[in-house]
């Protein structure tokens, strides 16, 4: 069972936001030789985690949070991501680096283990992580960070508010939207219309290019980030069968209702 | 198609969803790609666990249901669900631990996967094998085949892209499974349930769906009008529902809802990939946008260039005739 929640004297509430570099999603991606095509494709902050270093900042703006820190795990370049997560105000920045080699097959599984180890030294009150990486559209490692470390999840979290030791989340259902409490220390998800973020200056991103980065070899860390899935193959969707322009309402009417028969 | 014989030693749990006291279309779906692997035990819980129970009992191939009631697991918090799936997989030796996507099992089953320190597979479409899945990445545009090296394969299942199972033919027994005490560390407050006397998204054969040309939320008026004859579900894009023309339940797209009608009638949407993910299995579709260049074009077995706004309603009329 985990340490039950205690905030401190001086209600310090730590926020950690878990950010991931990945290929923009305006990129259009292309797979040849059984590889997807992503040497010199533009890269970019996940969206998803773009809106959670959002929500962070904005709750130390409202004082809520007194410290934030953001947080990567990725291949040396991915420093970038922490970068604008310092030029977006976060405090401090910790760089799990990955092997190129190693980055391609690093799991969801592999990266909530390390956030959970940092967990251990960090001790945050709240971690927000974007729902999903545009990349492996898992979705999931908000939830195994949530499960390795005990903690409540709030998934698809549409708006947060945090007070008395907690957070209630909205969250998106499938049916339409749900609302939880959660204990801290907690793990967010941050969805779509969490919130509008804002992009930093350019003074902001000049100063933090200055900023030390907590910089460390994920090897050190002493957690397994074996895959567990091979990828065996991978291809391009087949394509669908190219279709005709219509000139009317009437002619599209026709060939929904007799061509195609879905009328 | 793979099929493994009754020797086989995979054994599947289904995890079921329920809405309004009725499992959902796509729990048939999985149950039908869980009996791939090997028998099925399908696993009710919620408030409405009874009902669903029953009517799990006598889907076509499934040959046991599980059932936890209680407060503890009644509003479906995967804080208090996941301990109990954690029990029921180690106590009857699971092989295969499947649920159909969804947000629900978006949330429940990696928290369930990870007290196991297994990798779980999300919005698997096809099943090779026991331990070989196909899904997709960088918004649909990327189809992976992997083979997974956990003892048990946790995965989350396309509800469109698997036959539903027949809700007749079965004759399972129902076992109940002892809850323990609520744990506590959240607490289900409130379910804002947006009301629609419209078909549901997912399973609806005809969708029609709009996107930023249709410039306000009020003019969503002419799809409710065009999807009344066809008796459709109404969709919608990302950006319309970030602008709050929609409520996010409607949302098609690489993160939201993935649909597969027989008919995908698109209206002042663009085509962005993103939205594309969502509903390019659509068997027909047809797009109508006043800009001929418009990427949606691409993926139409039927496109009009034209102004929705004279249209939509033409067609509307045409149906009603």
């Amino acid at each position: 069972m985990s340490l039950m929640y205690r905030p401190t004297a001086a209600q310090q509430m730590k926020v950690v936001v878990g950010v991931k570099r990945v290929v923009d999603y305006s990129v259009k991606i292309r797979v040849k030789d059984n590889k997807v095509q992503t040497d010199n494709v533009k890269m970019s902050v996940n969206p998803f985690c773009e809106i959670a270093l959002e929500e962070a900042v904005r709750l130390k703006e409202k004082k809520i949070a007194t410290e934030v820190i953001a947080v990567t795990v990725g291949v040396k370049k991915a420093d970038d991501v922490l970068r604008t997560a310092m030029a977006l105000g976060c405090d401090k920045a910790i760089h799990i680096v990955v092997p190129d080699a190693e980055a391609a097959t690093l799991e969801p599984l592999a990266v909530a283990k390390v956030l959970a180890k940092l967990h251990e030294e960090l001790k945050p009150d709240l971690w927000i992580l974007g729902k999903q990486a545009v990349d492996g559209d898992f979705g999931s490692t908000p939830q195994l960070l949530a499960g390795l470390i005990d903690a409540p999840q709030g998934t698809f979290a549409s708006e947060i508010a945090v007070a008395d030791g907690k957070v209630k989340v909205t969250r998106e259902i499938d049916a339409g939207r749900q609302v939880v409490e959660l204990n801290l220390p907690a793990v967010v998800a941050a969805d779509l219309r969490l919130n509008q973020p804002r992009f930093p200056n350019l003074q902001s991103i000049m100063k933090a290019r200055k900023k030390p980065v907590d910089t460390r070899p994920i090897d050190k860390l002493g957690v397994d980030t074996k895959p567990h899935l091979a990828t065996v193959k991978v291809e391009e969707p087949a394509a669908r069968k190219a279709g005709i322009k219509v000139k009317t309402v009437e002619e599209l009417f026709d060939k929904l209702r007799n061509e195609a028969k879905v009328l | 198609m793979f099929r493994l014989s009754s020797l086989s030693l995979g054994k599947a749990l289904v995890i079921a969803e329920t809405l309004e006291g009725k499992i959902v279309p796509a729990t048939l779906a999985a149950i039908t790609a869980a009996s791939k692997v090997g028998p099925v035990t399908a696993f009710a819980s919620g408030k409405d666990a009874a009902a669903a129970a029953e009517q799990l009992s006598k889907v076509a191939g499934v040959e046991q249901v599980l059932v936890a009631s209680g407060d503890a697991v009644a509003t479906g918090l995967p804080e208090e669900l996941a301990p109990v799936v954690k029990t029921i997989v180690e106590k009857n030796g699971f092989t295969h631990v499947f649920a159909a996507t969804s947000a629900f099992s978006k949330n429940l089953i990696p928290r369930v996967a990870v007290k196991f320190d297994m990798m779980p597979i999300a919005d698997i479409t096809s099943i090779q094998s026991e331990d070989t899945f196909v899904r997709h990445a960088y918004a649909g545009n990327v189809v992976s085949t992997v083979k997974s090296a956990d003892a048990i394969k946790f995965g989350t299942v396309r509800g469109t892209s698997f036959e539903r199972a027949a809700t007749t033919g079965g004759n399972a027994a129902i076992v109940a499974v002892e809850c323990s005490a609520a744990l506590g560390k959240s607490k289900w407050i409130e379910d804002l349930i947006a009301k629609s006397d419209k078909p549901d998204l997912t399973t609806a054969a005809i969708v029609v769906a709009g996107g930023r040309g249709l410039k306000n939320a009020e003019n969503f008026k002419l799809l409710d009008e065009l999807a009344a004859p066809l008796k459709a579900a109404v969709g919608a894009t990302r950006a319309v529902v970030d602008a709050g023309f929609c409520p996010n339940d409607m949302q098609v797209g690489q993160t939201g809802k993935t649909i597969a009608p027989t008919l995908y009638i698109g209206a002042g949407i663009s085509g962005a990939i993103q939205h594309v993910a969502g509903m390019k299995e659509s068997k027909v579709i047809a797009v109508i946008n006043t800009d001929a260049d418009a990427p949606f074009f691409q993926v139409a077995d039927y496109g009009l260039v034209g102004d929705l706004f004279e249209a939509v309603p033409a067609l509307t009329k045409l149906l009603k005739n």
